[in-house]
């Protein structure tokens, strides 16, 4: 991993705009902004491994990232017995009965030669099937979303420690990707974006309404935590005096003992939750780094150099033997799985589960921006992509704040048009993002930090 | 018998009338969807915007003639500001090309950079629109509401169901058949249209035969400008408003255009149909309807319902899965204008 100097530039401006936010708003900010930024990186890393390495497309970020959320709380979140025990055996033998109809509609396909009878056998087959399902289905998962439906109402999950979820949220959606693929790869690129789009819509809106599952629109709070609380923090001795420590110099001037008393509490409340975003920063960024570690590594592995051939020309790698519709499923596969994680690892960030939360325009098409803006193609590029579109979407609200109050000072502070102005400010982020995207893509289509041609 | 015909007007009321109704609002989509993608060749991200920005400059000529008491009386006065509406939505999409669209173009760049630069066109008209006129619902339909409400439908007949008819509904439908009949017969009899199918089979050979290019771009967007508006519009003055609405109806209209056989204006339309038809009929309760037709003892007790109205969009979404699995180019083989 030898960085060249147009990287180190890119790095290191990176780095002095945390710094100059740390200063100028707060550290607190600055590493909230960092938190998202590493997640977002990680995202970005997983749409560049199928976009960048091989050329395939994939606009169902957004589902991959509802999975990954889904396993952290059906990872984290303690069981609830009762539910398990009205529901659990009826929610059983829909499973079985699942199972069942799938076989059979594989000996179907595998024994019934003619096409006509193969349709129509599969057909009855299937809504019969589905009918019978859905009774026992029904009446399972309407008895487990009765069950204390202001705390409860659904299943829970493994009571396990939440960090194992992000490796179960890259399983889950490499599941659903699995599926995805089966299905739709093969089609032109631009039917593809369309479906895999589509697709995800499809898995948000089921996480939406299968209370029994995932809660749905009530939403899942008090997620576990992989880091410390707050309030652990405050009480424990080491901290106190790391804290002391820390700022002893500021503190020693002051004589007063209650002021510093007083001082000294607002202190240790401010770092803790400094520390508690640190902490995540370091988890955050260590997965980042190993992610980082292997992509890197595959790429230049002649796996790597295999899926760029298959990339540039498709044909001539049929030609050579490589097998393309396989490949095409296994490099999706693997970036939907990287996507998984870091949803797992953004509702681990936030504590809490909303399904209505995930939206395309926010999930899908600014992660794309991000890809497109930093470098397909490069996993440095995809990662300072990542990291100066979160930090442009945060910082453009107080920007665009300043530069309308700026313009419009000469305005009566009640005036209709500024006013008006003040109150879109949000939505002036995307038309930043759409003039990004556009200029990048006119100027700049390789991306900021283009992939780097190999002669190997 | 009387219960015969109230299931019927029972499934006037909730299934076909609405169908038909939301049918041509998506047909309409679907079919600038199919023009952008047979001459521009690329799908367009951008069209629900399109049509929302239309839908808003209609919305905001509406206030202005509104405000200074122009109408049309019983018939909503947005059909007086949509020429403005077309109008504007029509130099969008010329601006757009203008300045983005044709330098991909001329580079013949491959159709997924025009899909992504289209995301980018998607992300800036929408910042603007919701600049201009926020994220909020609104409603601008006036005039006459209602052409037959379910209370006089009941006491006309004597039928224990009702039967509700709103004035949107006709317009969409009326509107919908007028705007399509035209754009079959331009591709069809006139001689640009003609040159414009063309243009869309065979982009050399149309070149060779002295086919100006940047005609067809120009009419094309005259054509998508048109559609997008109208379709926007209807659909506003049907339902509401929303700015963030036409964003989710961009999966629903493309899953029209491919159903029905993306490029091929005729599909597009029956795609519509499909789609509308089906998000609806899967998603009902048949509850009522089977209440009249079946004798008591056998009364379903349950809804008697597909799927909950929750997946709506979910439908529109496995039959276009289903469609491209069977018959990968739709129903009416597309491609070609």
């Amino acid at each position: 991993m030898k960085f060249d100097k147009y990287e180190w530039t890119a790095i290191s401006i990176m780095v002095s705009l945390f710094i100059l936010v740390g200063f100028v708003q707060s550290w607190s900010v600055s590493l909230v902004i960092l938190n998202m930024c590493i997640i977002s990186a990680i995202m970005t890393m997983g749409v560049n491994i199928s976009w960048g390495y091989a050329g395939v497309i994939n606009f169902g970020v957004m589902g991959f990232l509802a999975m990954g959320g889904l396993a952290a709380v059906l990872v984290s979140y303690p069981p609830i017995k009762e539910s398990w025990q009205v529901g659990g055996f009826g929610l059983g033998i829909s499973f079985i009965l699942l199972v069942s109809l799938v076989t059979a509609v594989y000996f179907i396909n595998k024994l019934v030669e003619k096409k006509s009878h193969k349709y129509w056998l599969n057909g009855l087959v299937i809504f019969f099937g589905l009918l019978i399902i859905r009774y026992f289905f029904l009446n399972a998962t309407s008895k487990i979303e009765e069950v204390d439906p202001a705390l409860a109402g659904f299943l829970g999950g493994a009571n396990l420690p939440i960090i194992f979820s992000w490796v179960v949220g890259g399983f889950f959606a490499a599941g659903v990707a699995f599926i995805i693929g089966k299905v739709a790869l093969g089609l032109r690129s631009d039917y593809l974006a369309i479906v895999t789009l589509g697709i995800s819509e499809i898995v948000v809106s089921v996480l939406k309404h299968e209370e029994w599952l995932s809660r749905g629109v009530k939403n899942v709070i008090g997620l576990k935590r992989p880091v410390p609380y707050e309030i652990n923090l405050q009480s424990s001795d080491w901290f106190i005096n790391l804290v002391i420590w820390f700022n002893s110099s500021k503190l020693n001037q002051i004589i007063d003992l209650d002021q510093k008393q007083q001082i000294l509490n607002n202190l240790i409340i401010n770092s803790s939750s400094l520390l508690v975003k640190l902490n995540y920063a370091i988890l955050f960024f260590i997965v980042m780094i190993i992610i980082y570690y292997f992509a890197n590594k595959a790429q230049i592995s002649p796996w790597g150099r295999m899926m760029r051939a298959i990339r540039d020309n498709e044909v001539s790698a049929n030609a050579m033997g490589k097998d393309i519709v396989k490949q095409h499923l296994i490099i999706f596969v693997i970036g939907a799985a990287i996507v998984g994680v870091a949803g797992a690892m953004l509702v681990t960030l936030d504590g809490l589960f909303t399904p209505s939360g995930y939206r395309p325009l926010r999930f899908t098409f600014i992660v794309w921006i991000m890809v497109i803006v930093g470098g397909s193609g490069n996993n440095l590029g995809a990662i300072f992509g990542g990291f100066v579109i979160w930090f442009a979407w945060i910082e453009v609200a107080p920007i665009t704040t300043f530069l309308i109050n700026l313009f419009t000072s000469g305005l009566d502070p009640q005036n209709a048009v500024r006013i008006h102005l003040l109150n879109s400010v949000p939505y002036f982020r995307y038309l930043l993002m759409g003039l990004v995207l556009l200029l990048i893509l006119r100027y700049r289509p390789k991306g900021i930090i283009p992939e780097k041609v190999r002669h190997s | 018998m009387i219960d015969f015909i109230n299931s019927i007007v029972v499934l006037l009321n909730f299934i076909i009338i609405p169908g038909l109704s939301y049918g041509p609002q998506l047909a309409l989509g679907a079919l600038g969807v199919t023009f952008v993608y047979a001459i521009l060749r690329f799908a367009n991200f951008a069209h629900g915007e399109l049509m929302s920005f239309g839908a808003m400059i209609t919305i905001l000529f509406t206030w202005f003639f509104q405000s200074q008491n122009i109408g049309l009386g019983v018939l909503p006065t947005a059909l007086l500001a949509l020429p403005f509406g077309i109008l504007a939505t029509i130099l969008l999409g010329l601006v757009s090309d203008k300045f983005v669209f044709k330098y991909y173009r001329t580079q013949k760049s491959v159709p997924v950079v025009l899909a992504m630069v289209s995301i980018g066109v998607m992300f800036v008209v929408n910042a603007v629109i919701r600049i201009i006129i926020g994220t909020n619902t609104i409603k601008f339909s006036d005039g006459q509401k209602f052409i037959m409400k379910a209370k006089e439908f009941k006491i006309m007949t004597g039928l224990n169901e009702g039967l509700a008819l709103k004035s949107s509904q006709v317009i969409t439908i009326l509107i919908t058949i007028a705007l399509v009949t035209f754009t079959f017969w331009f591709l069809q009899k006139t001689k640009t249209g003609k040159s414009m199918r063309a243009f869309s089979d065979n982009e050399d050979l149309a070149l060779l035969s002295g086919i100006s290019p940047d005609r067809v771009v120009f009419i094309t967007w005259l054509i998508v400008g048109t559609l997008a508006c109208v379709a926007g519009t209807l659909y506003g003055l049907d339902k509401s408003y929303k700015p963030i609405i036409y964003l989710n109806l961009v999966l629903p209209i493309f899953a029209s255009a491919i159903v029905g056989g993306i490029g091929s204006p005729f599909g597009a339309v029956v795609g519509g149909y499909i789609i509308a038809f089906s998000e609806i009929t899967v998603t009902y309760a048949y509850k009522k309807f089977f209440k009249y037709l079946l004798p008591d003892s056998l009364e379903p007790s349950s809804l008697v319902q597909l799927l909950s109205t929750d997946y709506k969009f979910a439908v529109s979404f496995t039959i276009l899965v289903i469609v491209l699995l069977i018959r990968p180019s739709g129903i009416f083989r597309g491609k070609v204008l």
